[in-house]
Protein backbone atom coordinates (compact mmCIF):
# COMPACT_ATOMS: atom_id res chain seq x y z
CA UNK A 1 0.00 0.00 0.00
CA UNK A 2 1.12 3.51 -0.69
CA UNK A 3 1.80 6.00 2.00
CA UNK A 4 0.73 9.07 0.09
CA UNK A 5 -1.45 9.78 -2.90
CA UNK A 6 -0.17 12.74 -4.87
CA UNK A 7 -2.34 14.57 -7.39
CA UNK A 8 -0.94 14.40 -10.93
CA UNK A 9 -3.39 15.99 -13.35
CA UNK A 10 -6.92 15.80 -14.71
CA UNK A 11 -7.62 12.42 -16.28
CA UNK A 12 -8.38 13.96 -19.66
CA UNK A 13 -5.04 15.76 -19.80
CA UNK A 14 -3.45 12.52 -20.95
CA UNK A 15 -4.54 11.22 -24.35
CA UNK A 16 -5.42 7.58 -24.74
CA UNK A 17 -2.33 5.50 -25.51
CA UNK A 18 -0.08 8.33 -24.43
CA UNK A 19 2.18 9.49 -21.63
CA UNK A 20 3.07 12.67 -19.76
CA UNK A 21 5.95 13.64 -17.52
CA UNK A 22 5.22 14.38 -13.85
CA UNK A 23 7.82 15.92 -11.54
CA UNK A 24 7.35 15.80 -7.79
CA UNK A 25 9.70 16.40 -4.85
CA UNK A 26 12.82 16.31 -6.96
CA UNK A 27 11.77 13.08 -8.67
CA UNK A 28 10.41 12.52 -12.15
CA UNK A 29 7.74 10.06 -13.22
CA UNK A 30 5.97 9.00 -16.38
CA UNK A 31 2.18 8.70 -16.19
CA UNK A 32 0.43 6.62 -18.86
CA UNK A 33 -3.08 6.18 -20.16
CA UNK A 34 -3.53 2.84 -21.90
CA UNK A 35 -5.71 2.11 -24.95
CA UNK A 36 -8.18 0.48 -22.49
CA UNK A 37 -8.37 3.76 -20.58
CA UNK A 38 -6.46 2.54 -17.52
CA UNK A 39 -3.79 4.71 -15.90
CA UNK A 40 -0.26 3.66 -14.90
CA UNK A 41 2.92 5.19 -13.54
CA UNK A 42 6.63 4.38 -13.69
CA UNK A 43 9.88 6.10 -12.91
CA UNK A 44 10.35 8.87 -15.46
CA UNK A 45 13.84 8.01 -16.68
CA UNK A 46 14.94 5.13 -18.86
CA UNK A 47 17.16 2.64 -17.02
CA UNK A 48 19.66 2.71 -19.89
CA UNK A 49 20.77 6.36 -20.08
CA UNK A 50 18.46 8.43 -17.88
CA UNK A 51 16.37 9.84 -20.71
CA UNK A 52 12.85 11.14 -20.01
CA UNK A 53 10.48 8.42 -21.19
CA UNK A 54 7.60 10.89 -21.51
CA UNK A 55 9.15 12.06 -24.82
CA UNK A 56 8.83 8.51 -26.09
CA UNK A 57 6.12 6.70 -27.97
CA UNK A 58 3.39 4.62 -26.34
CA UNK A 59 2.21 1.71 -28.45
CA UNK A 60 -0.33 -0.49 -26.75
CA UNK A 61 1.22 -1.36 -23.35
CA UNK A 62 4.77 -0.50 -24.29
CA UNK A 63 6.69 2.72 -23.79
CA UNK A 64 9.70 3.16 -26.02
CA UNK A 65 12.58 5.39 -24.96
CA UNK A 66 12.92 8.35 -27.36
CA UNK A 67 16.69 8.03 -27.51
CA UNK A 68 17.67 4.44 -28.03
CA UNK A 69 14.35 2.64 -28.39
CA UNK A 70 14.65 0.67 -25.19
CA UNK A 71 11.18 -0.77 -24.54
CA UNK A 72 9.31 -1.39 -21.33
CA UNK A 73 5.88 -2.70 -20.48
CA UNK A 74 4.64 0.29 -18.51
CA UNK A 75 2.05 -1.77 -16.65
CA UNK A 76 4.65 -4.11 -15.14
CA UNK A 77 7.88 -2.14 -15.67
CA UNK A 78 9.40 -5.12 -17.47
CA UNK A 79 12.36 -4.31 -19.77
CA UNK A 80 11.67 -5.85 -23.19
CA UNK A 81 15.26 -6.45 -24.33
CA UNK A 82 18.38 -4.70 -25.63
CA UNK A 83 19.52 -2.04 -24.99
CA UNK A 84 17.58 -2.08 -21.72
CA UNK A 85 18.08 -4.87 -19.23
CA UNK A 86 16.95 -3.26 -15.97
CA UNK A 87 13.20 -3.08 -15.28
CA UNK A 88 11.43 0.20 -14.56
CA UNK A 89 9.93 0.73 -11.14
CA UNK A 90 6.15 1.08 -11.25
CA UNK A 91 3.82 2.96 -8.89
CA UNK A 92 0.14 2.57 -8.07
CA UNK A 93 -2.25 5.00 -9.73
CA UNK A 94 -5.88 5.81 -9.02
CA UNK A 95 -8.41 8.07 -10.69
CA UNK A 96 -10.94 9.80 -8.45
CA UNK A 97 -13.36 12.50 -9.46
CA UNK A 98 -11.67 12.90 -12.82
CA UNK A 99 -8.22 13.40 -11.24
CA UNK A 100 -5.21 11.10 -11.52
CA UNK A 101 -3.21 10.32 -8.36
CA UNK A 102 0.12 8.51 -8.00
CA UNK A 103 0.87 6.51 -4.86
CA UNK A 104 4.32 7.29 -3.50
CA UNK B 1 29.00 -29.32 -29.21
CA UNK B 2 28.65 -26.58 -31.81
CA UNK B 3 31.14 -23.70 -31.82
CA UNK B 4 29.90 -20.29 -32.82
CA UNK B 5 32.58 -17.63 -33.18
CA UNK B 6 32.09 -13.88 -33.47
CA UNK B 7 34.97 -11.75 -34.70
CA UNK B 8 34.52 -8.16 -33.55
CA UNK B 9 33.47 -7.24 -30.04
CA UNK B 10 31.64 -3.97 -30.56
CA UNK B 11 27.95 -3.27 -30.17
CA UNK B 12 27.08 -5.67 -32.98
CA UNK B 13 29.19 -8.63 -31.90
CA UNK B 14 28.16 -8.36 -28.26
CA UNK B 15 24.46 -8.13 -29.09
CA UNK B 16 24.78 -11.12 -31.38
CA UNK B 17 26.46 -13.17 -28.64
CA UNK B 18 23.70 -12.50 -26.12
CA UNK B 19 21.03 -13.01 -28.75
CA UNK B 20 22.40 -16.47 -29.59
CA UNK B 21 21.98 -17.50 -25.97
CA UNK B 22 18.59 -15.84 -25.60
CA UNK B 23 17.39 -17.75 -28.65
CA UNK B 24 18.34 -21.02 -27.05
CA UNK B 25 21.73 -21.84 -28.57
CA UNK B 26 23.48 -24.21 -26.19
CA UNK B 27 26.92 -24.56 -27.81
CA UNK B 28 30.09 -22.57 -27.25
CA UNK B 29 30.09 -18.84 -28.03
CA UNK B 30 33.41 -17.05 -28.42
CA UNK B 31 33.45 -13.28 -28.87
CA UNK B 32 36.78 -11.89 -30.02
CA UNK B 33 37.78 -8.22 -29.86
CA UNK B 34 41.01 -6.43 -30.67
CA UNK B 35 40.58 -3.77 -27.99
CA UNK B 36 41.53 -4.24 -24.36
CA UNK B 37 38.05 -3.36 -23.07
CA UNK B 38 34.92 -5.45 -22.85
CA UNK B 39 32.41 -4.42 -25.55
CA UNK B 40 31.24 -0.87 -24.98
CA UNK B 41 28.86 1.58 -26.62
CA UNK B 42 30.52 4.02 -29.00
CA UNK B 43 27.98 6.87 -29.12
CA UNK B 44 29.18 8.37 -25.79
CA UNK B 45 32.75 8.63 -27.11
CA UNK B 46 32.09 11.99 -28.76
CA UNK B 47 30.06 13.24 -25.79
CA UNK B 48 30.27 11.98 -22.17
CA UNK B 49 33.61 10.28 -22.62
CA UNK B 50 35.07 13.62 -23.73
CA UNK B 51 33.13 16.04 -21.56
CA UNK B 52 32.98 14.06 -18.33
CA UNK B 53 35.85 11.67 -18.87
CA UNK B 54 33.39 8.82 -18.41
CA UNK B 55 34.83 5.32 -18.59
CA UNK B 56 33.64 2.88 -21.24
CA UNK B 57 29.87 2.39 -21.10
CA UNK B 58 29.85 -1.38 -21.26
CA UNK B 59 27.22 -3.17 -23.32
CA UNK B 60 27.12 -5.64 -20.42
CA UNK B 61 29.10 -6.22 -17.24
CA UNK B 62 31.56 -9.10 -17.09
CA UNK B 63 29.22 -11.14 -14.91
CA UNK B 64 26.58 -11.18 -17.62
CA UNK B 65 28.99 -12.77 -20.09
CA UNK B 66 29.83 -15.39 -17.50
CA UNK B 67 26.16 -16.08 -16.81
CA UNK B 68 25.44 -16.39 -20.53
CA UNK B 69 28.55 -18.59 -20.97
CA UNK B 70 30.02 -16.22 -23.54
CA UNK B 71 33.78 -16.51 -23.77
CA UNK B 72 35.11 -13.00 -24.43
CA UNK B 73 38.65 -12.73 -25.75
CA UNK B 74 39.87 -9.12 -25.60
CA UNK B 75 43.04 -7.72 -27.13
CA UNK B 76 43.25 -10.52 -29.68
CA UNK B 77 43.94 -10.12 -33.36
CA UNK B 78 42.41 -12.53 -35.85
CA UNK B 79 44.59 -12.68 -38.96
CA UNK B 80 42.98 -15.30 -41.15
CA UNK B 81 39.82 -17.23 -41.86
CA UNK B 82 40.69 -20.75 -42.96
CA UNK B 83 37.45 -21.56 -44.74
CA UNK B 84 38.53 -25.00 -45.87
CA UNK B 85 39.37 -25.91 -42.30
CA UNK B 86 36.41 -24.05 -40.72
CA UNK B 87 38.70 -22.25 -38.30
CA UNK B 88 40.13 -18.84 -37.63
CA UNK B 89 43.78 -18.10 -36.91
CA UNK B 90 45.18 -15.58 -34.44
CA UNK B 91 48.36 -13.54 -34.84
CA UNK B 92 50.09 -15.74 -32.25
CA UNK B 93 49.42 -18.83 -34.35
CA UNK B 94 46.55 -20.14 -32.24
CA UNK B 95 43.49 -21.48 -34.07
CA UNK B 96 39.84 -21.72 -33.15
CA UNK B 97 37.37 -23.94 -35.02
CA UNK B 98 33.92 -22.70 -35.90
CA UNK B 99 30.67 -24.20 -37.10
CA UNK B 100 29.23 -20.76 -37.77
CA UNK B 101 31.23 -17.55 -37.91
CA UNK B 102 29.96 -13.99 -37.61
CA UNK B 103 32.11 -11.14 -38.88
CA UNK B 104 31.26 -7.97 -36.95
CA UNK B 105 34.58 -6.30 -37.58
CA UNK B 106 33.21 -2.77 -37.79
CA UNK B 107 34.93 0.12 -39.49
CA UNK B 108 37.98 2.26 -38.82
CA UNK B 109 38.45 5.99 -39.29
CA UNK B 110 39.62 7.05 -42.71
CA UNK B 111 43.02 8.73 -42.55
CA UNK B 112 43.84 11.97 -44.27
CA UNK B 113 46.09 10.91 -47.17
CA UNK B 114 49.75 11.35 -46.31
CA UNK B 115 49.16 11.30 -42.54
CA UNK B 116 48.95 8.73 -39.77
CA UNK B 117 46.93 8.88 -36.59
CA UNK B 118 49.37 9.46 -33.76
CA UNK B 119 51.22 12.36 -32.20
CA UNK B 120 49.11 15.48 -32.68
CA UNK B 121 46.82 13.90 -35.27
CA UNK B 122 43.99 11.83 -33.88
CA UNK B 123 40.78 10.10 -34.94
CA UNK B 124 37.83 9.23 -32.75
CA UNK B 125 36.65 5.66 -32.84
CA UNK B 126 37.71 3.94 -29.64
CA UNK B 127 37.59 4.71 -25.95
CA UNK B 128 41.37 5.10 -25.96
CA UNK B 129 41.05 7.66 -28.78
CA UNK B 130 38.54 9.61 -26.70
CA UNK B 131 40.80 9.58 -23.65
CA UNK B 132 43.68 10.85 -25.74
CA UNK B 133 41.61 13.66 -27.30
CA UNK B 134 40.16 14.62 -23.95
CA UNK B 135 43.63 15.33 -22.61
CA UNK B 136 43.82 18.18 -25.14
CA UNK B 137 40.37 19.62 -24.47
CA UNK B 138 41.22 22.25 -21.91
CA UNK B 139 40.57 25.95 -21.57
CA UNK B 140 42.89 27.81 -23.90
CA UNK B 141 43.80 24.91 -26.16
CA UNK B 142 42.99 24.98 -29.86
CA UNK B 143 41.52 21.96 -31.61
CA UNK B 144 41.30 21.67 -35.38
CA UNK B 145 38.67 19.26 -36.64
CA UNK B 146 38.72 18.01 -40.19
CA UNK B 147 35.27 16.92 -41.34
CA UNK B 148 31.84 18.37 -40.64
CA UNK B 149 29.99 15.08 -40.16
CA UNK B 150 28.37 13.80 -36.98
CA UNK B 151 31.68 12.90 -35.32
CA UNK B 152 33.36 16.21 -36.09
CA UNK B 153 30.38 18.29 -35.01
CA UNK B 154 29.70 16.34 -31.81
CA UNK B 155 33.36 16.62 -30.95
CA UNK B 156 33.23 20.38 -31.64
CA UNK B 157 30.29 20.75 -29.24
CA UNK B 158 32.07 18.76 -26.53
CA UNK B 159 35.29 20.74 -27.02
CA UNK B 160 33.42 24.03 -26.63
CA UNK B 161 31.80 22.78 -23.43
CA UNK B 162 35.30 22.29 -22.05
CA UNK B 163 36.43 25.73 -23.18
CA UNK B 164 38.72 24.77 -26.04
CA UNK B 165 38.86 26.90 -29.18
CA UNK B 166 37.61 24.99 -32.21
CA UNK B 167 38.21 25.40 -35.93
CA UNK B 168 36.24 22.95 -38.04
CA UNK B 169 37.31 22.42 -41.64
CA UNK B 170 34.89 20.91 -44.15
CA UNK B 171 35.82 20.28 -47.77
CA UNK B 172 32.27 20.44 -49.12
CA UNK B 173 30.14 23.61 -49.32
CA UNK B 174 28.21 22.75 -46.15
CA UNK B 175 28.38 20.53 -43.06
CA UNK B 176 26.45 17.24 -42.86
CA UNK B 177 26.26 16.78 -46.62
CA UNK B 178 25.77 13.07 -46.29
CA UNK B 179 22.18 12.19 -45.47
CA UNK B 180 21.12 15.39 -43.69
CA UNK B 181 18.92 17.99 -45.45
CA UNK B 182 20.46 21.44 -45.98
CA UNK B 183 17.72 23.09 -43.92
CA UNK B 184 18.76 21.11 -40.86
CA UNK B 185 22.48 21.36 -41.51
CA UNK B 186 22.10 25.11 -41.60
CA UNK B 187 20.58 25.16 -38.12
CA UNK B 188 23.38 22.98 -36.83
CA UNK B 189 26.06 25.20 -38.41
CA UNK B 190 24.40 28.32 -37.07
CA UNK B 191 24.31 26.92 -33.55
CA UNK B 192 27.98 26.00 -33.69
CA UNK B 193 28.85 29.49 -34.87
CA UNK B 194 26.84 30.94 -31.99
CA UNK B 195 28.80 28.71 -29.60
CA UNK B 196 32.04 30.10 -30.99
CA UNK B 197 33.09 27.30 -33.34
CA UNK B 198 34.77 28.60 -36.45
CA UNK B 199 33.49 26.57 -39.41
CA UNK B 200 35.36 26.75 -42.70
CA UNK B 201 33.33 25.13 -45.49
CA UNK B 202 34.64 24.43 -48.96
CA UNK B 203 38.12 24.36 -47.46
CA UNK B 204 40.65 21.89 -48.80
CA UNK B 205 43.76 20.88 -46.93
CA UNK B 206 46.97 21.42 -48.87
CA UNK B 207 49.34 20.21 -46.19
CA UNK B 208 49.69 19.09 -42.60
CA UNK B 209 52.86 19.52 -40.59
CA UNK B 210 53.58 18.41 -37.04
CA UNK B 211 55.78 20.87 -35.19
CA UNK B 212 56.94 20.79 -31.58
CA UNK B 213 53.85 21.51 -29.50
CA UNK B 214 51.48 22.04 -32.39
CA UNK B 215 50.09 20.79 -35.66
CA UNK B 216 49.88 23.13 -38.61
CA UNK B 217 47.36 22.85 -41.43
CA UNK B 218 47.79 24.79 -44.63
CA UNK B 219 44.58 25.21 -46.58
CA UNK B 220 44.44 25.63 -50.34
CA UNK B 221 43.26 29.17 -49.75
CA UNK B 222 46.66 29.82 -48.19
CA UNK B 223 45.29 30.12 -44.70
CA UNK B 224 47.25 28.41 -41.97
CA UNK B 225 45.46 26.84 -38.99
CA UNK B 226 47.70 26.02 -36.04
CA UNK B 227 46.26 23.81 -33.32
CA UNK B 228 47.28 21.71 -30.35
CA UNK B 229 45.53 18.73 -31.88
CA UNK B 230 44.03 17.83 -35.24
CA UNK B 231 41.15 15.37 -35.14
CA UNK B 232 40.31 13.79 -38.47
CA UNK B 233 36.64 12.88 -38.91
CA UNK B 234 36.32 12.26 -42.63
CA UNK B 235 34.45 9.01 -42.59
CA UNK B 236 35.14 5.37 -41.92
CA UNK B 237 36.42 2.43 -43.90
CA UNK B 238 34.84 -0.98 -43.37
CA UNK B 239 37.17 -3.63 -41.97
CA UNK B 240 36.87 -6.14 -44.78
CA UNK B 241 40.46 -7.42 -45.07
CA UNK B 242 39.85 -10.75 -43.33
CA UNK B 243 36.83 -11.43 -45.50
CA UNK B 244 38.56 -10.35 -48.68
CA UNK B 245 41.63 -12.48 -48.01
CA UNK B 246 39.32 -15.43 -47.42
CA UNK B 247 37.76 -14.90 -50.83
CA UNK B 248 34.38 -13.67 -49.62
CA UNK B 249 32.57 -11.17 -51.83
CA UNK B 250 33.25 -7.59 -50.75
CA UNK B 251 31.49 -4.56 -52.26
CA UNK B 252 31.67 -1.45 -50.08
CA UNK B 253 31.68 -3.77 -47.08
CA UNK B 254 31.38 -7.51 -46.71
CA UNK B 255 28.57 -8.35 -49.07
CA UNK B 256 25.65 -10.19 -47.50
CA UNK B 257 22.15 -11.07 -48.59
CA UNK B 258 19.05 -9.94 -46.75
CA UNK B 259 19.59 -12.67 -44.16
CA UNK B 260 23.13 -11.40 -43.53
CA UNK B 261 24.77 -14.45 -45.12
CA UNK B 262 28.06 -13.94 -46.92
CA UNK B 263 29.04 -15.93 -50.00
CA UNK B 264 30.06 -18.76 -47.60
CA UNK B 265 27.05 -20.48 -45.97
CA UNK B 266 28.88 -20.84 -42.64
CA UNK B 267 29.87 -17.19 -42.44
CA UNK B 268 27.61 -14.25 -41.63
CA UNK B 269 28.46 -10.57 -41.40
CA UNK B 270 26.68 -7.70 -39.67
CA UNK B 271 27.02 -4.07 -38.65
CA UNK B 272 29.34 -1.35 -39.97
CA UNK B 273 31.50 -3.79 -41.95
CA UNK B 274 28.59 -5.07 -44.03
CA UNK B 275 26.77 -4.01 -47.17
CA UNK B 276 23.29 -5.40 -47.65
CA UNK B 277 20.27 -4.96 -49.93
CA UNK B 278 17.46 -2.84 -48.55
CA UNK B 279 14.03 -3.91 -49.86
CA UNK B 280 12.39 -0.62 -48.85
CA UNK B 281 14.62 1.22 -51.29
CA UNK B 282 14.44 -1.09 -54.28
CA UNK B 283 16.98 -3.63 -52.97
CA UNK B 284 19.65 -0.95 -53.21
CA UNK B 285 22.85 -2.14 -51.51
CA UNK B 286 23.86 0.07 -48.61
CA UNK B 287 26.29 0.06 -45.72
CA UNK B 288 25.26 1.81 -42.53
CA UNK B 289 27.46 3.10 -39.77
CA UNK B 290 24.93 3.36 -37.02
CA UNK B 291 24.47 2.15 -33.49
CA UNK B 292 20.97 0.86 -34.00
CA UNK B 293 21.82 -0.95 -37.20
CA UNK B 294 24.73 -2.66 -35.45
CA UNK B 295 22.39 -3.81 -32.74
CA UNK B 296 19.58 -4.95 -35.03
CA UNK B 297 21.86 -6.77 -37.44
CA UNK B 298 23.72 -8.44 -34.59
CA UNK B 299 20.48 -9.83 -33.28
CA UNK B 300 19.23 -10.85 -36.71
CA UNK B 301 22.52 -12.53 -37.60
CA UNK B 302 22.25 -14.55 -34.39
CA UNK B 303 18.75 -15.70 -35.29
CA UNK B 304 19.79 -16.66 -38.81
CA UNK B 305 22.96 -18.44 -37.65
CA UNK B 306 20.52 -20.65 -35.75
CA UNK B 307 18.57 -21.40 -38.93
CA UNK B 308 16.27 -18.39 -39.05
CA UNK B 309 15.21 -17.10 -42.44
CA UNK B 310 14.25 -13.54 -41.72
CA UNK B 311 15.61 -10.74 -43.91
CA UNK B 312 16.80 -7.43 -42.56
CA UNK B 313 14.10 -4.89 -43.29
CA UNK B 314 14.56 -2.19 -40.65
CA UNK B 315 14.34 1.45 -41.67
CA UNK B 316 17.77 3.11 -41.31
CA UNK B 317 17.80 5.40 -38.28
CA UNK B 318 20.39 7.86 -36.96
CA UNK B 319 20.66 10.45 -34.30
CA UNK B 320 23.14 13.09 -33.22
CA UNK B 321 23.33 15.14 -30.02
CA UNK B 322 25.05 18.52 -30.13
CA UNK B 323 24.70 21.00 -27.27
CA UNK B 324 21.06 20.65 -26.17
CA UNK B 325 19.88 19.78 -29.69
CA UNK B 326 19.02 16.37 -31.01
CA UNK B 327 18.77 15.52 -34.66
CA UNK B 328 17.06 12.32 -35.72
CA UNK B 329 16.69 10.84 -39.16
CA UNK B 330 14.66 7.83 -40.26
CA UNK B 331 14.95 6.46 -43.77
CA UNK B 332 17.06 7.53 -46.73
CA UNK B 333 16.11 10.93 -48.14
CA UNK B 334 18.25 11.01 -51.26
CA UNK B 335 15.49 9.92 -53.62
CA UNK B 336 13.14 12.64 -52.42
CA UNK B 337 11.04 14.59 -54.91
CA UNK B 338 8.98 16.54 -52.36
CA UNK B 339 9.75 17.72 -48.85
CA UNK B 340 7.16 19.06 -46.42
CA UNK B 341 7.86 20.70 -43.10
CA UNK B 342 5.95 20.12 -39.88
CA UNK B 343 6.46 22.38 -36.88
CA UNK B 344 6.71 20.51 -33.59
CA UNK B 345 6.99 23.45 -31.20
CA UNK B 346 9.94 24.86 -29.23
CA UNK B 347 11.51 25.74 -32.60
CA UNK B 348 11.70 22.06 -33.50
CA UNK B 349 10.55 20.77 -36.87
CA UNK B 350 10.42 17.65 -38.98
CA UNK B 351 10.96 17.38 -42.71
CA UNK B 352 9.06 14.60 -44.42
CA UNK B 353 10.58 13.41 -47.66
CA UNK B 354 8.39 11.81 -50.33
CA UNK B 355 9.47 10.20 -53.57
CA UNK B 356 8.06 11.04 -57.00
CA UNK B 357 5.23 8.58 -56.46
CA UNK B 358 4.25 10.21 -53.18
CA UNK B 359 5.60 7.47 -50.93
CA UNK B 360 7.11 8.59 -47.63
CA UNK B 361 10.80 7.58 -47.78
CA UNK B 362 12.43 9.56 -44.97
CA UNK B 363 11.90 12.00 -42.14
CA UNK B 364 14.49 14.29 -40.59
CA UNK B 365 13.94 16.30 -37.44
CA UNK B 366 15.82 18.65 -35.18
CA UNK B 367 14.96 20.33 -31.92
CA UNK B 368 15.87 20.75 -28.28
CA UNK B 369 16.06 17.61 -26.17
CA UNK B 370 14.02 14.75 -27.54
CA UNK B 371 11.02 16.72 -28.79
CA UNK B 372 11.22 15.31 -32.33
CA UNK B 373 11.77 11.72 -31.21
CA UNK B 374 8.19 10.57 -31.00
CA UNK B 375 7.19 11.87 -34.43
CA UNK B 376 10.36 10.51 -36.02
CA UNK B 377 9.60 7.11 -34.52
CA UNK B 378 6.09 7.23 -35.95
CA UNK B 379 7.52 8.39 -39.27
CA UNK B 380 9.80 5.37 -39.23
CA UNK B 381 6.78 3.10 -38.88
CA UNK B 382 5.00 4.97 -41.65
CA UNK B 383 8.04 4.54 -43.90
CA UNK B 384 8.15 0.82 -43.13
CA UNK B 385 4.44 0.60 -43.98
CA UNK B 386 5.20 2.23 -47.38
CA UNK B 387 2.42 4.76 -46.97
CA UNK B 388 1.54 7.53 -49.44
CA UNK B 389 0.34 10.23 -47.04
CA UNK B 390 -1.27 13.51 -47.99
CA UNK B 391 1.58 16.07 -47.72
CA UNK B 392 -0.80 18.70 -46.31
CA UNK B 393 -1.79 16.32 -43.52
CA UNK B 394 1.84 15.62 -42.68
CA UNK B 395 2.57 19.33 -42.49
CA UNK B 396 -0.39 20.12 -40.25
CA UNK B 397 0.70 20.05 -36.57
CA UNK B 398 -2.80 18.98 -35.52
CA UNK B 399 -2.60 15.75 -37.55
CA UNK B 400 -1.77 12.86 -35.25
CA UNK B 401 0.80 10.72 -37.01
CA UNK B 402 -0.43 7.72 -35.07
CA UNK B 403 -3.78 8.12 -36.84
CA UNK B 404 -2.03 8.00 -40.24
CA UNK B 405 -0.43 4.73 -39.16
CA UNK B 406 -3.79 3.22 -38.28
CA UNK B 407 -5.34 4.39 -41.57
Amino acid sequence: MSDTWVEVCAADEIDEEDVIRFDHSGRTFAIYRSPEDTYHATDGLCTHEKIHLADGLVMDHVIECPKHNGRFNYKTGEAKGAPVCVDLRTYPVKVEGGTVFIGL
Amino acid sequence: MANFVIVGAGECGARAAFALREKGFDGAITLIGSEAHLPYERPPLSKDALVAGAGPKLVAEATRYAEARIDVLTGRAVVEIDRAGNRILFDDGAALPYDKLLLATGARPRALPGTRHGGRIAALRSHDDAARIRAHLVEGSHIAILGGGFIGLELAASARKLGATVTLIEGLPRVLSRGVPAEIAEIVAHRHAAEGVEILCGAKVAGVEELPGEVCLTLESGRIVSANLLVVGIGAVPNTELAEAAGLVVENGISVDGRLRTSDPDIFAAGDCTSYPLPLYGERRIRLESWRNAQEQGQLAAANMLGGTQAHSAVPWFWSDQYDMTLQIAGLADGAATTVRREVGEGAFILFHLDAGGRLIAASGIGPGNVVARDIRLAEMLIAARVHPDPAELAAPETKLKKLLAA
